[in-house]
């Protein structure tokens, strides 16, 4: 991500600026408790303020206490303002995903026209091509070509159509060719999107049960501060240290967890404002909160470990016969064979397209396990290895040693071979191979050390999907799987406690993908897999998972980190404070004073102001997040306390210091 | 001579940790009956005990029954001390004729003695009789066999071998004191009758001094009762002057063993823990995070003793023995200082020498090892505060490594963290309002207070905060200048030591049987190991900045002012 | 609920036999075989009984003299002065202690009066003295007693206790038993 985007827009700067305002109202300030404390001690210091102006003269010069007023109303600006940028730009981001599908006209089936905004659930619409789809909804009738760009960025075409997996249609992508009448599947305002900005504007944002966990601990401490302000009135008073009331508060002020209180909710928005940036709509927080637990990572071996299907990659004719002769035969068999496979067989023998006469074609059944064309006299045949051999032998003729020794070297070696026989005579073996996707290694091998355990899941029978799972470096897998493979593993699974996500896309993925504890439904699967999932990946990429891990992770570290920086500061704002708090009353506390601050008063400005700017300089690193660094849980650990836990004693000893320096001379 | 004082405070601490690790390794025996447990010789007595007590021993307890079981029995023991410390005087066993005490004294010594305290608001010679010392001396077994049960209990929610540990809370706290604190508490008081303890029902004795003058002299039966007092952390002393008294503590010897006493249960559950739990590498763990603690409060205090007070310093005097103001020629000010870092750091709260007269940096770390209450600790109720910041350190450091944090398996979610951040909370809160209020009535009714403090200005203020620390820490050790025995100190400390005793044992408690029921998470490479020497380095930035943070200010204005204002 | 109460009573009862009766019973049978079978170590001199390990008040100029004490050494109410280190009232009771100690040993210097013999000990009781403070003594005793100061020295070199004791310590009231038997031979 690059730093201009950060902030986004001036126009989207100038919105937060004035939310920031908004949100000081105390009803919406009293959902974060330690943010709220410091809007009452705010509005007690403008009391003091006005106090001293009515003639009061114990509590310090009203310049001294305006200043600290004006600190702290900043301070909660700088909060709010993180909350709101973070806010505007998960806004902005949905925005512009729904902006396409606002105000597009809608074609009934009964011809009526009307605006997409009017569509209501169960209404069917017509689409042409060349014509925008208005909304969510799934395909009744007809097949088409769709440019999915709007919203996944992906180029290429994708084919839609009734009554399958690939059914579901989203609004704002564009109709290439041929016409489709399609049901809208979600009430207006409730698509997903819709949700997903109802979640990052905060009216529906839940906080997480470890958000409440934090909150808690963070409330805890803002607690404990409170106690130890109050009682050090009586105790100072024990010791004849009169403390006047902008103290009491700036001490109250710094100690409190400011920093993380202010920044709890942006970086909860963040989060799932990274999963929008990765193109997937997520349905709660806690989806993603949730992913970086997994443990268990449930994968299609097709399209996420291997490219598409498989590939055929070589040809080996049998001893004996003509090569030219195998490619032709092998290129008719495969003319009226429109599966990928079949396309790509042409494709390797780069041939010409071979005329025929009166072709009868012969469709693959699962009976005969084979396909095959009747034509130019000849009868060719395609298909597994053992269904050519019976056909052959049955005829009489011999299945030729050489053939099935190539046969084994490629079914051992992950590939699946397909014998091909002439007027059944095996003249030889087409090897169809699964093409690992490029760099999908390091991704597993990535996964590894973050300590999540990778699963294929394929129909391949064990011997090939063992070869592929090891090729790929996946942990294990389930070969020869039916749907409800996948939901007894992830039972099993999670039985043993572990947290598992999977993709699917399929209706038949459904009940799995709401089992799993994270499910992604593809965008292009069916309303009732997307249903059933807690997020949507719009990009339709099995891959994402990974990515959507990696987020989770980042928000649970952003908050830790932050939390701790947060808290480690306090080491020297209690330095700054402590002895200007009694300095006058005991000199021989002047030895605490270790930075050297120049003047009670100015200790103490410098220790709010510094509290104050912490915040608004940290937001871009909670809305960027802490960079996850998969180098095992305690080295993580070792160095995130390192730089946030040791930088954050550190830090702030410093700048409180420049700032006391930059105070004196100003003064 | 200096070196001679080096020499005892390495050879004690030595002695503590070799001795602790052989207990541990019996206390695990005592509770799996294992091949050490001694069945022969103990189940007869326990299989009696159980039958005069009416104990079905096969009934199973889960946290809320052994949490019930555990009030119910300590509120019949704060009324039977009630009863024998407000009726002294007529009861039996009194040579000295010794009073009975008032309601809000017997109140305050009720509860300090129930609640592992042993907080004195009275000398023992002048307050009390034989039977009132007995009676205070079995609350010193039984309190002490208390948190010992409970902490087996919450070990064996955290064991893989569950079923061997007895669930029956009636069960472990029988053993704990028949088979541990009754065994070491019979050799500790041989030791000391050989040494000059006395042991005897015979009461004051009255010989005239060299120089012709009438001299009474108070005895009693002190070893019995020394022994299971520095062994239960229990620390409430047969005489006013605690272990400095000569009787209580003759030699140097016996200062070394009930030295290696105070320590030696509080380390010995920390064994036990990784014995009975299948986790050693945890214990490890917890133990150097412990041992490093108690070290780091231990070397500032010997520097401050060793060296002596810089303001009798200036009276150029021979200061070569360091600070000898309330302590003992036979002890000297090195093993002195142990012993005050040692009787702090567990709850034990016995002192060898006057804390009050200390130095200001012992004044502090006395203090801090109070306000941690958790680097030992005491008998069992140590280590769990000491949970308690496990799980603190488990939340934060689980956030920062990008995992819903986790502890052995479980999850760690908002209604543990609850508990956990009222626990956290609830010993700042008692200690800072305890002494603030305490501040506000001296300053605003100085009619009632005048007999309250000993010394002026900060170090008299420190007296307050120290004796309220030491009751929300259940320790029992004082500053005891403070004329403590009025009924705004009797009322208030014993308000005090009530809530920091039971939350304390109900709170982890709760914690650890939550997190039992929950399912198990296998560990996975990606879990955050909390067994590795970085966890522990977590677990001690927790402890130092969350007492840190909430202390620092009050400490500021006592010891530390004191201390600054003296170099 | 109830049931709880009950047990807990009749356990409490059965641990009342064991841990408050037999146990300090038996340790009490155990201390019949100690010194002094558990009435404290004591030693009888001129048919006078001193109980070894508790201080005594030593006033007169021909005695050691021990710490000062909080109670003077009432061993029936034992205590510390409990005087914190910055106390002025505290630093100047110590000074008056420099000074009486100047005025009693007129032969010493102030900087070989040892801390402990102007500071006060915690039971207020403490039976012991260093070296270094019965060393300071000398002088004065000899003067006033008349016995050679070499044979004090000799018998504190006796008596001191070098290696089980924090500080190089000796007994005053062994110290002044050894005077009483001089004083008494003659």
């Amino acid at each position: 991500m690059k730093t201009q985007s950060l902030f986004g827009s001036s126009e989207m700067l100038g919105g937060a600026l004035k939310e920031s305002f908004v949100k000081l109202h105390p009803m919406r300030m009293f959902r974060n408790p330690i943010m709220f404390t410091v809007e009452i001690c705010t509005m007690v210091m403008l009391v003091v303020c006005i106090w001293i102006l009515m003639g009061e003269s114990s509590q310090g010069s009203f310049a001294y206490n305006f200043s600290l007023f004006l600190i702290l109303f900043i301070t909660l600006l700088f909060a709010n303002f993180a909350e709101a940028i973070a806010e505007a730009r998960g806004k902005a981001q949905a925005n512009s995903l729904r902006k396409t599908r606002e105000e597009t006209p809608a074609t009934l089936v009964t011809g009526e026209k009307i605006s997409s905004a009017q569509l209501n659930l169960g209404d069917e619409f017509v689409v042409h091509a060349g014509e925008i789809i208005p909304a969510d909804g799934e395909i009744i009738e007809g097949i088409a070509t769709i440019d999915e760009s709007a919203i996944t960025g992906e180029s290429a075409p994708v084919i839609r159509e009734g009554g399958g997996d690939r059914s579901s249609v989203t609004g704002g992508t564009k109709v290439l060719s041929d016409r489709i009448v399609v049901r809208v599947t979600t009430m207006p305002g409730e698509s997903f999107l819709d949700k997903m900005i109802a979640l990052v504007e905060g009216a529906s944002r839940q906080k997480t049960p470890n958000e409440i966990a934090l909150t808690i601990l963070l409330a805890g401490f803002t607690l404990v501060f409170l106690i130890v302000c109050i009682t050090l009135k009586p105790i100072a008073d024990f010791a004849s240290t009169p403390i006047t009331i902008a103290s009491f508060i700036s001490l109250f002020v710094c100690l409190i967890p400011t920093t993380i209180g202010g920044l709890l909710s942006a970086i909860g928005i963040a989060g799932m404002d990274r999963a929008l940036k990765a193109n997937v709509i997520t349905k709660s927080g806690k989806a993603v909160e949730t992913a970086g637990d997994i443990d268990v990572l449930l994968l299609d071996k097709t399209g996420t470990i291997t490219i598409g299907n498989r590939k055929a990659t070589k040809f080996y004719p049998a001893f004996g016969v003509d090569e030219r002769n195998f490619l032709k035969a092998v290129v008719m068999s495969s003319m009226s064979d429109e599966t990928p496979e079949g396309k790509s067989i042409i494709e390797l023998a780069g041939a010409p397209i071979i005329q025929l006469e009166n072709p009868v074609f012969v469709k693959f059944s699962a009976e005969t396990r084979c396909s095959g064309v009747d034509a130019n006299g000849v009868r060719i045949r395609k298909g597994a290895t053992d269904a050519i051999k019976r056909l052959c032998e049955k005829a009489g003729n011999n299945f030729p040693e050489d053939v099935a020794m190539k046969v084994r070297d490629i079914s051992q070696n992950g590939g699946t071979p397909l014998v091909v026989s002439e007027n059944e005579n095996v003249i030889g073996v087409i090897e169809l191979q699964d093409i690992i996707k490029p760099g999908i290694n390091e991704r597993f091998a990535r996964l590894k050390r973050m300590g999540i355990k990778t699963v294929m899941v394929t129909g391949d029978n064990p011997l090939t999907a063992k070869y592929i799972a090891e090729r790929a470096g996946v942990d294990d897998f389930i070969a020869e799987a039916k749907p409800e493979d996948k939901m007894n593993y992830i039972k099993k699974e999670q039985a043993q406690g572990r947290l598992i996500a999977m993709m699917g896309d399929g209706t038949n993925d459904a009940p799995a993908l709401a089992q799993a504890d994270v499910g992604v439904a593809m965008n292009s699967g069916t309303q009732a897999a997307k249903e059933a999932g807690n997020m949507v990946d719009l990009d339709n990429d099995p891959t994402k998972l990974i990515e959507v891990v990696e987020i989770g992770k980042q928000l649970l570290m952003t908050r830790g980190t932050l939390t701790t920086f947060s808290i480690a500061n306090d080491v020297a704002k209690y330095f700054a404070i402590i002895p200007a708090l009694f300095m006058v009353s005991i000199p021989a506390l002047q030895s605490l004073n270790v930075m050297r601050l120049t003047s009670p008063e100015s200790a103490i400005l410098s220790a709010v102001i510094f509290n104050a700017v912490v915040i608004p300089a940290l937001i871009p690193l909670a809305l960027r997040g802490v960079k996850y660094r998969p180098i095992g849980a305690s080295a993580l650990l070792r160095r995130n306390l390192l730089v946030y836990g040791a930088g954050g004693i550190v830090v702030p000893f410093m700048g409180i210091k420049v700032i006391d320096l930059l105070i004196s001379l100003c003064l | 001579m200096h070196t001679n004082a080096y020499f005892i405070i390495i050879i004690t601490v030595a002695l503590i940790v070799l001795l602790a690790i052989p207990l541990g390794k019996y206390i695990a025996q005592v509770f799996t009956s294992g091949k050490w447990s001694f069945d022969k010789v103990f189940n007869p007595i326990e299989k009696t005990i159980f039958k005069l007590g009416g104990i079905d021993t096969s009934i199973e307890m889960n946290w809320k029954l052994q949490l019930k079981a555990l009030l119910w029995m300590n509120l019949i023991w704060f009324l039977i001390a009630l009863f024998v410390l407000m009726n002294m005087s007529w009861l039996p066993l009194n040579p000295d004729a010794n009073p009975s005490m008032s309601l809000d004294l017997a109140f305050n010594t009720a509860v300090s003695f129930i609640t592992n305290t042993n907080l004195q608001h009275y000398s023992g010679e002048t307050a009390m009789s034989y039977l009132g010392q007995m009676t205070l001396m079995l609350w010193q077994f039984i309190s002490a066999g208390c948190g010992i049960a409970i902490a087996i209990y919450v070990f064996k929610l955290m064991s893989q071998q569950q079923e061997k540990i007895s669930s029956n809370f009636y069960v472990l706290f029988v053993k704990a004191n028949l088979r541990i604190l009754l065994p070491l508490s019979i050799i500790v008081a041989s030791v000391l009758v050989f040494s000059g303890t006395p042991m005897t029902f015979n009461g004051k004795d009255v010989v005239a001094s060299l120089e012709g003058e009438e001299m009474h002299v108070s005895r009693g039966p002190v070893a019995a009762f020394v022994a299971i007092k520095q062994l239960g952390t229990n620390g409430g002393g047969f005489f006013g002057p605690n272990s400095s008294h000569p009787f209580e503590n003759p030699s140097l010897l016996t200062n070394v063993v009930e030295n290696v006493c105070i320590l030696l249960i509080p380390i010995a559950l920390v064994i036990a823990f990784g014995q009975l739990t299948g986790r050693k590498k945890h214990a490890t763990m917890i133990f150097m995070t412990m041992m490093v603690g108690f070290i780091m409060l231990l070397l500032p205090a010997i520097s401050a003793e060793m060296s002596g007070n810089p303001l009798i310093g200036q009276m150029n005097i021979d200061q070569q023995y360091g600070n000898m103001e309330g302590k003992e020629v036979r002890f000297g000010s090195g093993p002195s200082a142990l012993w005050a870092v040692s009787t702090t750091c567990t709850s034990n709260g016995s002192v060898n020498a006057m804390h009050d007269s200390m130095m200001p940096i012992t004044g502090l770390v006395t203090l801090t090892g109070m306000m941690i209450n958790g680097f030992f600790g005491g008998v069992g109720v140590g280590f769990l505060n000491f949970y308690v910041f496990i799980i603190l350190a488990v939340f934060v450091s689980g956030l920062m490594v990008g995992r819903t944090p986790e502890f052995l398996g479980k999850k760690i979610e908002p209604r543990e963290m609850k508990i956990a951040v009222l626990i956290t909370l609830l010993h700042p809160f008692l200690i800072l309002t305890g002494s603030a209020l305490a501040s506000y009535i001296y300053m605003n009714h100085p009619d009632q207070t005048s007999g309250w403090l000993n010394n002026p200005g900060y170090h008299g203020y420190t007296e307050m905060l120290y004796e309220f620390t030491s009751s929300s820490a259940n320790n029992g050790s004082g500053f005891e200048g403070l004329g403590d025995n009025t009924p705004f100190w009797n009322y208030a400390c014993g308000i005090v030591m009530l809530l920091a005793r039971y939350l304390p044992i109900m709170g982890p408690v709760m914690i650890a049987g939550l997190l039992a029921s929950k399912k198990s998470i296998p560990e996975g490479p990606g879990t955050l190991k909390t067994d590795t020497p970085t966890f522990g380095v977590m677990v001690f930035l927790i402890i130092v900045i969350v007492s840190a943070l909430s202390f620092f200010p009050a400490l500021t204005l006592g010891p530390i002012a004191e201390h600054f204002s003296i170099y | 609920m109830k049931n709880e109460l009950f047990k807990g009573i009749r356990i409490t009862a059965v641990c009342a036999v064991i841990f408050a009766l037999i146990y300090p019973v038996m340790i009490w049978a155990i201390a019949q075989f100690s010194e002094g079978n558990g009435m404290g170590q004591t030693i009888t001199i001129q048919s006078r009984k001193h109980y070894l390990n508790v201080g005594q008040e030593f006033t007169q100029q021909g005695y050691f003299h021990g710490r000062p004490s909080a109670v003077n050494y009432n061993a029936a109410g034992a205590a510390g002065s409990n005087k914190g280190p910055s106390n002025p009232d505290y630093l100047k009771a110590v000074e008056e202690r420099i000074q009486q100690l100047l005025q009693d040993n007129p032969d010493m210097k102030r900087e070989d009066i040892p801390a402990d013999l102007v500071t006060a000990s915690g039971s207020g009781l403490d039976p012991h003295i260093s070296l270094e403070a019965a060393l300071f003594q000398i002088p004065r005793i000899s003067s006033h007693t008349g016995i050679d100061s070499n044979k004090l020295h000799q018998w504190i070199s006796d008596q001191v206790d070098m290696q089980t004791t924090g500080i190089p310590a000796v007994n005053v009231l062994q110290l002044n038993l050894e005077i009483l038997k001089e004083m008494s031979h003659e």
